[in-house]
């Protein structure tokens, strides 16, 4: 052999010089892999500004805000949608956006503002509660669970799919729902409550499109089993909107007794970096615009923050809104999440 | 070997700086994140595994699932081995040949491969669906030991088998034949002669199984999900997921700690074989009677069945749409929407892992060459270099890839953003295979050549290109066909380190399987094939050059 022979390496070398590098005529916009929107809004944006969107999925809502501030001395993008209340403080200390106070903002209810330093704006918000496969409680003649504890009874044994919350927004919003209702301290934690539904053959995946598409029961899946899964109150109509043909009735539902729910608010922010600042901060405007709110239901399964967005019909005919979702304080989500997702850890997937 | 004059030994800083700066100093930080989290020494980060009995669990799991892979491992192997020392049949050498395939496969196919013979939508549950009308899969293997350990068997079987067959082989039958005059029975044979004899050959092939499925990542992630957790998940897990870097860091010390130990004992045992190796060689026979050529049949049937079925599985899968002959799944690679869940295209992320193989395979061919001089200069650093060297192997890919984006994201190094960090990261995987497959060759040169080439004036960049370049030249064919299979394959570190546009394929296929969208699981194993199929070529390459005898693997 000469050298001769490692010329195709070389070549191969010299091909490789720079990727293109990044223009001002586009946002990158880092999101979670359940992100949706449709395309005819996006191209509204586009058109409207001249900015092309470019999205960028990086797994579920948790394991974003963690990549985000792994890279956060070089950005992944210029805006990041989908950190929602349960890992905003994470994101925030990390100081991984910069203040931007969306005129639209005077739109949005009070409450759903957590920042007041606008370092990030609300966007949407949703219910985590249990949906059931109707068909599969009828035809076995089983009640529907009533509450938390009723879970780990054996009725419901093999028959529930939760997201891990380490991985997943609504994961950690339903295990933030059971330290609501058990507690952390005395002989009954929410940790012993865990323990019991592990020995009732409670399933935990990644993600919740892997539970909900993958692992539930519901009608038009290939694989799913499970008829309980952890997921939206706003998840029944959207079923029955994409079953062709519609059904009559719902073949979905959500569970919203007391405190089985929790309340989720999914915030937008720029990004400390960002190449393209203003393109982002226009970003945001939008998706606080009409336009975007009202294409968000039946997107992304949850509800608009703009108070006059209209909700799509089925929304007003098929979904229950939790009268009394449970409560955690927020100071005490902050500084308590990363130990008991921990400790959630080491009971639950041993 | 001496190379005369002083400015060569210049070139022998470049390796050295390479590893002080892309493993010794994500090494570094590491431990430092581990005990110094906020900048002052707080070692919370140990006291947590310390402290709950789950990191402990995570450990004896790693060390249980190896200990488990290794002996079913071991066990499936020996009547094979038996039967390829002592009979001759006809394909039996390609047989071998072939059955190496699995070790260029990356774990990333090999998982999905497996999802497609006996997972849930797999075609062993699809026949029997049809077969006895079932509305539900009734194999249900995803997400449990046994298939972690059935993919190990296929991973590790014919490293072990290679490694068996050709030590027996070496030892002479007699003591045997006198047992056998002597009136001892078969099971006594195995017992008294053929595994005591075998035990260097044995404990060697243990070693190296073990070490393999004590890093298993890949394969663990995509099969067994984070319920069964090796340290390996664990570190990406508490870094990408819970965001515990101290705990992440401190995991992988660990981790780190337990494969040195490995790798000492793995060298001093192949030392062994090494030393051990005389005696007249074991000619292999023509089966005999019927009972003979049926086990034979028997035994080829299995390797077949067991390393062919998935892979055969696999390409099916990815022809075929509701049972019919269909092309959809590879003509989708090219489609690129917004809604998609990729950045770029399957098919950009295809030129992406070959441009990073390209370049990882010429860096870890340069440094590699230099390091194995570096390695065979007979100074007082020879005996601390070589392990030097083959630290990068005993540490797993995912430590590294945890250990550049925590050190190499921030002035002076900053290549977070960078898709160079990728070809840098696997020539750190690759650069072992390289030295491995260099060395040998660099050692067996003549010194006389070079003593009358320099008689005859030549200079040293002379001798080594007239001398040298031609007898290590199979050896770097070999470790470069090596480093590019292993970059194109690399999956632990690439999942920490690319990002954006630079993705790869192997990390492509997994964001692809974790999507409950059909589409994305048919382009899944569309990519599956085709990285397969580069991998075959790589190993066709190493095999008909091996041939030769080129090599320590």
């Amino acid at each position: 052999m000469s050298l001769r022979n490692l010329l195709p390496l070389f070549l191969m070398l010299i091909l490789s010089l720079p990727v293109l590098a990044q223009d001002n005529e586009t946002v990158v916009v880092v999101t979670h892999d359940s992100f949706a929107i449709s395309e005819d809004v996006l191209l509204q944006f586009e058109d409207e500004t001249g900015i092309t969107v470019e999205i960028l999925r990086s797994g579920d809502a948790g394991q974003m805000v963690n990549q985000s501030i792994l890279s956060k001395n070089n950005p992944l993008g210029d805006v990041l949608y989908g950190v929602d209340n349960t890992f905003l403080s994470r994101a925030l200390d990390a100081d991984i956006f910069v203040p931007y106070e969306s005129p639209a903002l005077e739109f949005v209810a009070e409450d759903l503002q957590l920042d007041d330093q606008y370092r990030v704006t609300p966007i949407d918000f949703g219910d985590v509660c249990l949906n059931y496969d109707v068909a599969y409680f009828a035809d076995n003649g089983l009640d529907l669970p009533e509450s938390l504890a009723d879970l780990a009874e054996s009725d419901y044994a093999d028959l529930l799919v939760v997201e891990n919350p380490a991985t997943s927004s609504p994961g950690l919003a339903f295990m933030l729902a059971t330290i609501a209702e058990f507690g952390t301290e005395g002989d009954y934690t929410f940790l012993e409550y865990w323990d019991e539904l592990r020995e009732n053959g409670v399933l935990v995946v990644d993600g919740w499109s892997e539970a909900y598409y993958g692992e539930f029961s519901a009608p038009g899946r290939d694989t799913g089993t499970r008829p309980l899964v952890v997921s939206y109150a706003s998840s029944p109509p959207v079923e029955v909107y994409f079953s062709d043909p519609a059904p009559e009735e719902a073949v979905t539902g959500a569970i919203v007794a007391d405190n089985m729910c929790f309340r989720q608010i999914e915030f937008v922010g720029v990004l400390d970096g960002a190449n393209n600042i203003d393109g982002a901060q226009q970003f945001v405007d939008f998706m606080l615009s009409k336009t975007f709110q009202e294409d968000i239901p039946l997107n992304m399964f949850v509800f608009p923050v703009l108070e006059d967005a209209e909700l799509p019909e089925v929304f007003v005919e098929f979904v229950a809104i939790p009268e009394n979702p449970a409560i955690v304080d927020y100071e005490l989500i902050d500084e308590n999440r990363e130990e008991w997702i921990q400790s959630w850890t080491e009971v639950m997937l041993r | 070997m001496r190379l005369p004059e002083r400015w060569w030994y210049g070139l022998y800083l470049i390796p050295l700086v390479f590893l002080t700066l892309f493993f010794l100093y994500p090494l570094a930080s590491i431990l430092d994140v581990s005990l110094r989290p906020d900048g002052d020494f707080e070692p919370s980060g140990f006291v947590r595994l310390f402290t709950s009995t789950y990191y402990a669990e995570t450990l004896i799991f790693t060390v249980y699932q190896a200990v488990l892979s290794t002996a079913l491992t071991i066990a499936l192997v020996m009547p094979s081995a038996y039967i390829m020392t002592r009979y001759r049949f006809r394909g039996k050498s390609l047989l071998m040949s072939l059955s190496t395939l699995p070790f260029v496969l990356p774990t990333v196919v090999v998982a999905v491969a497996f999802m497609s013979l006996i997972g849930q939508r797999g075609l062993v549950n699809d026949v029997l669906k049809t077969l006895f009308s079932l509305d539900y899969a009734p194999i249900q293997l995803e997400r449990t030991l046994a298939i972690i350990l059935i993919v190990h068997v296929f991973y590790n079987y014919a490293v072990a088998l290679r490694l068996i067959v050709s030590y027996w082989s070496s030892i002479g039958i007699e003591t045997e034949e006198v047992a056998r005059t002597l009136g001892a029975k078969e099971w006594e044979l195995w017992r008294d002669i053929r595994l005591p004899l075998l035990r260097p050959a044995l404990l060697s092939a243990s070693a190296l199984v073990f070490i393999f499925t004590f890093t298993s990542f890949g394969v663990i992630l995509i099969l067994g999900g984070i319920r069964f957790s090796t340290l390996e998940v664990q570190i990406y897990y508490q870094a990408v997921n819970i965001f515990n870097l101290p705990l992440a860091g401190a995991l992988s010390l660990v981790q780190i700690g337990v494969m040195f130990l490995m790798m000492v004992v793995y060298t001093r045992m192949q030392n062994q074989i090494q030393t051990s190796l005389k005696g007249s060689k074991l000619v292999a026979r023509f089966p005999r009677n019927n009972r003979e050529k049926w086990s034979i049949r028997f035994s080829v049937l299995f390797i077949i069945v067991l390393l062919f079925s998935p892979l055969l599985a696999l390409i099916l899968r990815s022809v075929s749409i509701g049972g019919e002959f269909n092309l959809t799944n590879y003509l989708n690679l090219t489609e690129s929407s917004r809604g998609s869940l990729l950045f770029i295209t399957p098919v950009e992320s295809i030129w992406n892992s070959l441009r990073f193989a390209g370049i990882a395979t010429v860096f870890a061919l340069i440094l590699g060459t230099i390091s194995s001089y570096l390695i065979n200069y007979r100074g007082r650093f020879a005996k601390v270099l070589d392990p030097v060297f083959m630290l990068p192997l005993a540490t797993s890919a995912v430590t590294l890839g945890f250990g550049f984006i925590i050190a190499l994201d921030e002035p002076p190094l900053n290549l977070r953003s960078s898709w160079i960090i990728i070809p840098i990261s696997h020539t750190l995987v690759a650069l072992p295979f390289v030295i491995r497959s260099v060395l040998p060759a660099i050692r067996a040169i003549p010194k006389s050549l070079h003593e009358a080439g320099r008689v005859l004036g030549a200079k040293p960049y002379e001798l080594w290109r007239t001398i040298d370049l031609p007898l290590i030249s199979r050896g770097l064919v070999v470790g470069a066909t090596f480093a590019f299979t292993v970059s194109m394959g690399e999956f632990g570190a690439s999942l920490f380190v690319a990002q954006r546009d630079s993705i790869t394929m192997p990390v492509v296929i997994y964001r692809l399987i974790g999507d409950p969208i059909l589409s994305s699981y048919g382009q899944a194993l569309a990519m599956s094939v085709l990285l397969m199929l580069v991998c075959a070529i790589g190993f066709v390459a190493i095999e008909r050059i091996r041939v030769a005898g080129v090599g320590e693997f």
